[in-house]
């Protein structure tokens, strides 16, 4: 006989409270752990999305003050092109992608356009891998999850809602809408620009900006044709918003302080107000499990002293001090919290897994780091939530167990 | 063994104070086979339960072994229980969940005993009290006669020297009650001091010495060479 025993056995001497009781924590445990992995998921799969929202920083030279964030790159001032490298080759954490242009103006049909030369990814990016080090040699995604549905890689239209694009050869042309419908050109055309022809290989979606009266091509070829050497006019960065907040401005400003370097507030405001937003509901489900759950252990467990008064005041008589009295029912709580924790894990996400993608929209995965979490959570719900019981009963007056006094 | 000196016990209620104890004066000395009786509120489970360090006295002084009792801490007073006192109650007070063996072994537990001395002792202890067939059993398989019979070997558990009985033998029909008895009288001869409360004359009757309670004080004492308060 000992105190192990005492616990099981009046565990299982009272089996439907048990079961209630067991029942309660294990929902709780499992409603918090289906929601927490669905929402884990569902804010990357948000981040990502946030993350397409367009560059959040710029890179401009010192003099330009940012007009409009879809014209900063149109003005006659110029960053040296080796800033991209530097960028590449540094190991600042959170640059998801980065754009360098440069902006000539060019005339067609009498009219002026300018023409944006871009840097697609495929070269810079081979660089740094060619050097074996630097930012792209670290997964991108912000750790994000690809949900399914962005644009193919190799579509040219994804840069207007990326601003970079993954490759595009040296003569090669993506017209604006509003440029394409003016000079008549669809895909497959072509067109002469800088006295060199060009083919028009996508024409870029309505966006509603100056994007729709440009003409983009390669950066280099643009440089060659204007004759303006290895510079740009601004270096666009697609950061993600966590690490904006960590100070990654702070770092390529010190990476490259000949260059101002500009937070685009609106972006990140409402990236990090999402991202916000998604943590703060899931602390909300938290705070209510927490409360119903920790209630309903509470409620059981004064009820529990209350129907074991007799019992808690005979062992008293016969010599069991508090020490005694009060592991007898925090052990009962930690085991129930134990098994509710446990099992409250494995049914939560099963439940994730199976239900979380048809109401999220997201693929869902199991996360074994929350299993610890749960059990702590609940262990630490029934602890709480039994200690006042527990200690009333431990001070419980062992009068109780005579008829009359 | 026992000493009470100038011992009162009040309660407060809405509707005023309740004394269940006035100014008791008491020595019990060791070996003795005391009863207490007294009519319902006079104040004999008070005595018993004060005499157990359960309930401590509004003034005055309660001794065990010239020890005061209530001049220790709770956890002191329950460790002072378990090595030296045992108590029987009306209602037997067995754990419900626990079977006839576990219940005996439980004051040993709370006394940190062995596991294997728990069970050799437990065992001998119940077929002492003619319950060797029913270790196995829990209280609700059991008689009421059977069930006072596995209090009784719960309550030599741990040897006590003292025996607090609430009403032993109040739920018992005659033939039963009179087993009791025979047991208390037994433990009696093993040299242990015992204090009985008892509504049952017969019971009474058994004791070698009897306190008659009234509002509070002790009004007869059978034994002439003690006070009478």
């Amino acid at each position: 006989m000992n105190l192990r025993t005492l616990v099981w056995r009046e565990l299982f001497e009272r089996k439907s409270q048990m079961v209630t009781v067991f029942v309660g924590i294990l929902l709780g445990i499992t409603t918090v752990v289906a929601i927490k992995t669905i929402t884990h998921y569902s804010e990357k799969a948000v981040a990502r999305e946030l993350d397409t929202l367009g560059a959040n920083v710029l890179v401009l030279p010192k003099s330009v003050s940012l007009q409009d964030y879809y014209a900063a790159d149109m003005h006659e001032q110029y960053i040296p092109e080796e800033y991209v490298l530097r960028l590449t080759m540094s190991n600042l954490h959170g640059v998801d992608n980065l754009s360098p242009k440069l902006c000539v103006p060019v005339e067609l049909d009498g009219r002026r356009y300018t023409l944006t030369g871009i840097l697609p990814k495929s070269e810079f990016s081979a660089k740094a891998a060619w050097a074996g080090a630097g930012i792209f040699t670290r997964p991108i995604g912000c750790g994000a999850i690809d949900v399914g549905d962005s644009p193919e890689h190799d579509d040219k239209r994804s840069l207007v809602r990326n601003r970079v694009i993954e490759t595009l050869e040296r003569h090669e042309t993506l017209i604006g809408a509003d440029a394409a419908q003016a000079l008549g050109l669809a895909d497959g055309d072509s067109v002469e620009l800088l006295g060199q022809p060009f083919s028009v290989v996508a024409v870029l979606p309505t966006t509603g900006t100056v994007d729709d009266s440009r003409i983009f091509a390669h950066l280099h070829t643009v440089q060659e044709l204007s004759e303006h050497g290895q510079v740009v006019n601004c270096i666009e960065i697609v950061g993600c918003c966590k690490e904006i907040s960590a100070g990654l401005v702070d770092k390529i400003d010190d990476l490259l302080p000949e260059a101002k370097v500009v937070t685009v507030a609106q972006v990140v405001a409402t990236q990090a107000k999402i991202n916000q937003l998604m943590e703060r509901l899931s602390l909300i489900f938290l705070a209510i499990i927490v409360v119903v759950g920790g209630a309903g252990i509470a409620n059981y467990m004064y009820a529990n002293v209350s129907q074991r008064r007799r019992e808690i005041g005979t062992l008293m008589a016969l010599g069991a001090e508090s020490s005694f009295i009060l592991p007898l029912f925090l052990s009962k709580a930690c085991l129930l919290g134990a098994f509710g924790g446990v099992a409250g894990f494995g049914i939560g996400t099963i439940l994730a897994v199976t239900v979380g993608p048809k109401l999220a929209g997201v693929p869902v995965f199991p996360m074994p780091t929350l299993a610890l979490w749960a059990v702590v959570l609940s262990v630490g719900i029934a602890l709480a939530s039994s200690y006042f019981p527990a200690r009333s009963a431990a001070r419980l007056d062992p009068c109780a167990t005579f008829q009359e006094v | 063994m026992l000493q009470l000196e100038n011992v009162t016990k009040s309660y407060r209620h809405r509707r005023g104070q309740v004394t269940a104890l006035d100014g008791a004066d008491l020595t019990i000395d060791s070996g003795e086979f005391i009863s207490l009786v007294g009519p319902s509120g006079s104040g004999k489970s008070t005595l018993l339960v004060m005499l157990g360090g359960m309930l401590s006295p509004t003034s005055g002084h309660v001794l065990l072994d010239g020890q005061s009792i209530y001049d220790l801490g709770a956890n002191e007073r329950a460790r002072l229980r378990k090595a030296k006192i045992g108590f029987v109650f009306q209602t037997f007070n067995l754990i419900p969940y626990l079977t006839a063996q576990e219940n005996v072994q439980v004051p040993m537990c709370l006394n940190g005993v062995g596991a294997e001395e728990q069970t050799e002792r437990a065992v001998a202890l119940l077929e002492r009290m003619g319950l060797g067939d029913r270790l196995d059993h829990k209280p609700t398989e059991l008689s009421v006669g059977q069930q006072q019979r596995v209090a009784l070997a719960r309550t030599l558990a741990n040897d006590p020297a003292l025996i607090l009985a609430d009403e032993p033998t109040g739920n018992l029909d005659p033939e039963t009650a009179e087993q009791i008895i025979r047991f208390f009288e037994q433990f009696h001869a093993e040299g242990r001091t015992i204090v009985m409360v008892t509504h049952d004359p017969r019971a009474a009757a058994r004791a070698k010495r009897t306190l008659r309670l009234a509002n509070g004080h002790i009004v007869h004492d059978e034994s002439p060479s003690r006070v009478v308060a």
